[in-house]
């Protein structure tokens, strides 16, 4: 199990939370808050190790595109990095619904 | 290490009643028995192997359906019975394999079966019959769920020979993908996944362990001994609640069931908003 | 109806089945009443499986809703089929017991309020083992104080299905509602396989395993109220009914005069023909079965 976290600046207060997906095999979960400040704060549980650097690229590319003022929680049972970005997507527009 | 043999329940069975045999009509698998307990008389059930059984997967000392059916009509004759007058002591004294895993019980709907059984115990409970389980052997997953699991006071034997879980090591090691020894060395660190009497006790679900020198050739003065704790047992029974609450209010589970007590708590607030 | 539009019904129908537990509880209650209580932001989860290795889930793979159906208050709760394969834990069991006897309370104050109690679930969850089976324990005492005052419907869709101690829970209940896709049965194919050969079960025969734990045959055998096809509003509408129903005269597992005499009649020296067997155990037991 490990517990990897991220910091990426941001600019934007979010409306609201959202919370997507199932800790399914393959799959994840994700909550995601509101924060104060210019930070957007990503905490990640996986139960699938050494996969740091694939974490920072998909976040990397994410937070390329967005700019809320979140707390983002991921608890992962082994999601491809296709998945994880499809659930970040979902996350986020449930939160701007 | 701790096989299952069934002998402790005919042992205690005979220990409390002096009998051996089933009543008229019912399989040899389940010995129902009434005899005098402390001042007040008591029902006594056991679920014990019978190798020439009609179902060929309940032969060993599992409960099938015959003894879940069965189980059930003698606990309903006790409630039926005093239903105007004094609700009499229950007493289950487990010692099972495990449920029977056999096509015809599917068929059949085991599940069923078995939860005809619990329901009679736990009617009889809520009717107010101190409903006692005296685990002197293994209790095991549909079996102990079937015959035991709905008592207001669980008491087991603080022996080796005691198991209650929820699957067999070997069984439990295959689905969870891990070997035997993993599983008892995570058992030493997760008392819920222990295997030791010991460990189940620490979860606070346990209402006493009983040590008892010899569970499987008992002396008169352990067998007495025995009776006697089952007697306070009942008397804890009739002052309290007929609910199942003091599995999460004793002192262990305040320990070990900080989660549940949590989600209770956080959940009876949370009903109340609006 | 042409064959054009029954294709187009197909498509467009709302598939139960491929909803999540959240989606699933949601779709039972009128519309705009239903709330979430214990919800992923509240964070209570399993305390046992991070030190396993395991990721948990931040609802421990149980929804509670709260809310109306038929105008009637009720509660439901979901176990989540894809989370540990909807097995229970100390925390999802904490849930279902807690929301059972929350409801069981409001009845005693006058509040008629029922429970679905959606089961997707193979039972114990083996990392929490003895908090599990316990707690598995605790919710039947729960379901059997409940179901006095109001019905106790259980409902499995599929794909998951209602195997191991949570089994027991489902013969507790008032009602129980399937669909052809769902199953139950204490244990499933692959353990008795395991415990018996393959001569007993043979876990690869899909034919087989439908044929007795599933949602048809345990209709047509009397042991559940309503099957159901996979579509939302149908499953909707049947949970509707039963909850209208109100508790009924005598619950299943308190029939036992009936099924101690159906299996006393049973011819144990072969194995039955699951199809045959309808014959044997026809929906409403005569007066003679009763006896």
């Amino acid at each position: 199990m490990e517990q990897i976290e991220f910091n990426y600046p941001a600019k934007r207060k979010v409306p609201k939370g959202a919370h997507v997906g199932v800790v399914g095999s393959g799959d994840l979960e994700v909550l995601l808050e509101p924060a104060e400040g210019e930070v957007a704060h990503v905490s990640i549980r996986t139960s699938v190790d050494g996969f740091l650097d694939t974490w920072k690229a998909v976040l990397d590319r994410f937070f390329t595109k967005y700019d809320g003022a979140v707390r983002i929680q991921i608890n992962d049972a082994g999601a491809t990095p296709g998945n994880v970005q499809l659930r970040l997507e979902q996350a986020v527009e449930v939160s701007e619904r | 290490m701790s096989e299952y043999t069934g002998v402790r329940g005919t042992v205690w069975f005979h220990a409390f009643t002096g009998q051996s045999s089933p009543m008229h009509g019912d399989p040899k698998s389940v010995l129902t028995g009434d005899a005098s307990l402390g001042k007040e008389y008591a029902r006594f059930l056991c679920v014990v192997p019978d190798p020439h059984g009609r179902f060929p997967c309940a032969r060993h000392g599992e409960v099938g359906l015959e003894e879940a059916v069965t189980l059930a009509t003698r606990v309903r004759q006790v409630i039926e019975h005093d239903k105007n007058t004094i609700k009499r002591p229950i007493i289950a004294i487990v010692d099972v394999k495990s449920q029977a895993y056999g096509r015809r019980e599917e068929t059949a709907a085991i599940f069923l079966a078995a939860a005809a059984a619990a329901d009679a115990y736990g009617s009889a409970r809520l009717a107010g019959h101190p409903v006692i389980a005296l685990v002197v052997g293994h209790a095991l997953s549909g079996a102990f769920l079937t015959h035991g699991y709905q008592a207001n006071r669980i008491l087991a034997f603080d022996d080796d020979g005691v198991m209650i879980h929820a699957m067999h090591k070997e069984a439990a090691a295959r689905v969870t993908r891990r070997s035997v020894d993993e599983l008892e060395k995570l058992g030493k660190e997760i008392a819920p996944m222990s295997y030791h009497i010991r460990d189940y006790a620490k979860l606070g679900l346990l209402y006493k362990l009983l040590h008892v020198e010899n569970p499987v050739k008992p002396s008169r003065k352990e067998i007495r001994n025995v009776q006697g704790e089952l007697v306070a047992a009942i008397e804890d029974a009739r002052t309290k609640p007929v609910d199942l609450r003091n599995r999460l209010e004793s002192t262990a589970a305040r320990e070990m069931r900080k989660a549940s007590i949590l989600v209770r708590t956080k959940l009876a607030a949370q009903w109340l908003e609006k | 109806m042409s064959n054009e539009g029954y294709n187009a019904r197909f498509i467009n129908r709302q598939s139960f089945i491929e909803l999540d537990a959240r989606e699933r509880a949601k779709a039972l209650f009128d519309a705009g009443t239903s709330r979430e209580l214990l919800g992923p932001f509240d964070r209570v989860e399993s305390p046992w499986l991070a030190m396993q290795g395991v990721t948990p889930q931040e609802d421990d793979g149980c929804v509670v809703m709260k809310g109306k159906i038929a105008g009637q208050a009720a509660v439901v709760v979901a176990l989540e089929g894809a989370f540990q394969g909807g097995s229970i834990g100390e925390v999802s069991g904490a849930k279902m017991t807690a929301a059972l006897d929350l409801a069981c309370a409001d009845n005693e104050k006058g509040i008629r309020t029922s429970a679905v109690i959606l089961l997707e679930t193979g039972g114990v969850r083996l990392q929490e083992a003895n908090l599990g089976l316990a707690v598995i324990a605790e919710l039947m005492a729960s379901i059997l104080a409940l179901r006095k005052h109001a019905p106790v419907i259980c409902l499995t869709a599929g794909t998951v299905g209602c195997f191991g101690g949570m089994s027991l829970a489902a013969g507790l209940a008032s009602y129980v509602v399937m669909t052809r896709e769902a199953r139950l049965g204490m244990n499933g194919p692959e353990v008795i396989e395991q415990e018996n050969g393959v001569e007993e079960f043979d876990s690869s025969d899909r034919a087989l395993i439908w044929a007795i734990h599933g949602g048809e045959q345990r209709y047509a055998t009397g042991l559940a109220d309503a099957l159901v096809g996979d579509e939302t509003p149908q499953v909707a509408n049947a949970v509707r009914h039963l909850v209208s129903k109100g508790v009924p005269p005598v619950h299943r597992s308190s029939q036992v005069a009936l099924y101690r005499n159906r299996i006393a009649k049973l011819d144990t020296s072969q194995q039955w023909n699951p199809k045959e067997f309808r014959a044997l155990w026809t929906t409403n037991g005569s007066d003679e079965e009763n006896r």
